[in-house]
Order: C-alpha cells, then sequence, then structure tokens
C-alpha cells in the first residue's frame, strides 16, 4: 500500500514537473499578449490623460485670473 | 462646465483615438505592417494645424475691416498654436519616412514643402513682433497673413500633387483611403482628427485668454 503511494505521489510530482515546461511562469495573460503592446496602449493613455487634466487644471488658473482682472477694472 | 463640453469631448475623442489606434484591426501591408497606425497621429497634426491658419485668416481679414486689437490678437495666438502643430507634424512625418522611405528627410517635395509654408509662419510671426507701433502692426500682420493662407495650401497640397512624391495622395500615388478597404480606419481616423482639431482650438483660446489678461494689464 505504501508502495502504491510513494509511486502515485512520484507519478503526481513527475507530472507536475511536464506540466511546468510545457507552460512557461505566465500570469494574468491577457496584459501580456500581443507581445505586451498592452502595455504601451496604457502607458500613452496615462500620458494622455495626464496632460489634458493638466490643461484643464491651466484653463481653470486662467478662469481665476480672468474673475481677478475684472473685479479690479 | 456648460460651456467646456467640446474640451471633454475633444478629450474622449484623444484617449479613444490613442487606445483604439494601437488596438483596432488595420490592414496587413508591406513596407508600412503596424507602422499604418501612424495615420492616427501623424495627419490629424496637419488637420490641427489646416484648422487653426484657416481660424487665423478669417480673424486676419475681420481685423482689417473692424481694426479690433482683439481679432489682431486672435489671429496671432491661431498662428502661435498652428505652427507648434504644424512643427510636430513634421517630425512625426519624418520618422515615419525613415521607416518607409529610408530617410528622415529625402528632400520630397511633400518634406520640402510643408517645410517651406512653416518657414512662411515663422517669418509671419517674426515680422508682427519686430513692428512697435500697434495699429502697423495689425495691419501689416494681417495683410501678409491673408497672402500666407494661400501659399501654405497651395505648397502642401498642390505643388507636391504635380511632382514625383512618395507621400501617400502625392505624385500620382493613391491616398490612404486607398488602404481602407473595409474603412475600419476611418472609425479610429475620424475622431482623432476631430479630438486633435478641438485640443488644437482649446489651446487656442488659453493662449487668446492669457494675451488678453497682459494686454488689460499693460
Amino acid at each position: 500500500m505504501t508502495k502504491f503511494a510513494l509511486t502515485a505521489l512520484v507519478w503526481c510530482l513527475a507530472s507536475l514537473s511536464v506540466f511546468a515546461q510545457g507552460n512557461e511562469i505566465e500570469m494574468a495573460d491577457a496584459l501580456r499578449s500581443n507581445g505586451k503592446i498592452y502595455i504601451v496602449v496604457i502607458c500613452v493613455a496615462i500620458i494622455l490623460l495626464g496632460l489634458l487634466i493638466y490643461l484643464f487644471r491651466i484653463d481653470r488658473r486662467v478662469k481665476m485670473l480672468e474673475n481677478k482682472s475684472t473685479h479690479k477694472n | 462646465m456648460k460651456n467646456n463640453w467640446w474640451k471633454i469631448l475633444g478629450s474622449i475623442f484623444l484617449l479613444y483615438s490613442a487606445v483604439a489606434g494601437f488596438l483596432m484591426h488595420v490592414p496587413r501591408l508591406p513596407i508600412l505592417h503596424e507602422s499604418i497606425r501612424n495615420l492616427y497621429f501623424h495627419v490629424p497634426m496637419w488637420f490641427a494645424m489646416i484648422f487653426l491658419f484657416s481660424h487665423s485668416v478669417y480673424f486676419s481679414i475681420r481685423s482689417l475691416s473692424t481694426q479690433s486689437p482683439v481679432d489682431d490678437r486672435k489671429a496671432v495666438e491661431s498662428v502661435n498654436v498652428g505652427v507648434i502643430f504644424g512643427i510636430l507634424g513634421l517630425l512625426t512625418g519624418m520618422v515615419w519616412a525613415k521607416f518607409a522611405w529610408g530617410e528622415f528627410w529625402s528632400f520630397d517635395p511633400k518634406q520640402n514643402f510643408s517645410a517651406i509654408s512653416l518657414l512662411l509662419y515663422f517669418a509671419y510671426l517674426i515680422l508682427r513682433n519686430a513692428i512697435e507701433e500697434e495699429q502697423k502692426r495689425a495691419k501689416i500682420a494681417a495683410i501678409y497673413n491673408i497672402f500666407a493662407f494661400p501659399m501654405m495650401i497651395v505648397l502642401i497640397f498642390v505643388l507636391p500633387r504635380l511632382q514625383d512624391s512618395l507621400h501617400p495622395g502625392n505624385g500620382g500615388n493613391p491616398g490612404f483611403n486607398m488602404y481602407d478597404l473595409d474603412s475600419h480606419m476611418r472609425m479610429v481616423f475620424y475622431p482623432a482628427c476631430a479630438g486633435w482639431v478641438l485640443i488644437g482650438y482649446w489651446i487656442y483660446t488659453l493662449r487668446f485668454r492669457i494675451s488678453s489678461l497682459v494686454y488689460n494689464q499693460l
């Protein structure tokens, strides 16, 4: 019985290692498909989003200055 | 917020064009390969530039009849932003040319003439800044701009078509719409152009408002 359990265990481990060799270690595969192009897309989107938010903030600052100068005049 | 909807719309168009521009299906073509996606980024620069220069020439013509310094400042700030888009268009075109035509600058008519038309607008900005007196400056700058605009149109859109050019749509080459047989690219290309035009116009309004603040302070 113990002999059977041992061989079963060896078989299991062997199949595990075979499994591991066939499959390189990669997880969360969606973002790594297509040669990781999605990572570039995310970076470009972040840069654009950042610049656009920056534009909105400049817009708000100009508006503040406009309000100030109309009060003065 | 009610008056800002077009700024948000432009931002959404840009973000959409960046994400869809990388991920959407494009035709498989030799030489171009994935660089065909540059269509979504290189060409909208020129659309934004042409829009801003047209806007500028409209206010130049208006300033001649109204004699208003506001119209004059609108014209010059529009050119200021348009020139930036022109430079970006030229640089992105050079990078694309390196990998599609083999050289950054192959003295292609399209490249030469678009560089010359940018020089026309640099001359406009320098000429305008060289004149001290305000009324004279507005008048001379407006007249120069009215001459520069049709010259730019002829240089970029007419003359390259009459010569041997590598650029799509020139020298007997098919335009880019030839490659887009299933109209997939249009779904990204048009929003990209609209987005860049809107954002370019937004940057122009910022520049104009700042120049108004400076003008009213003095």
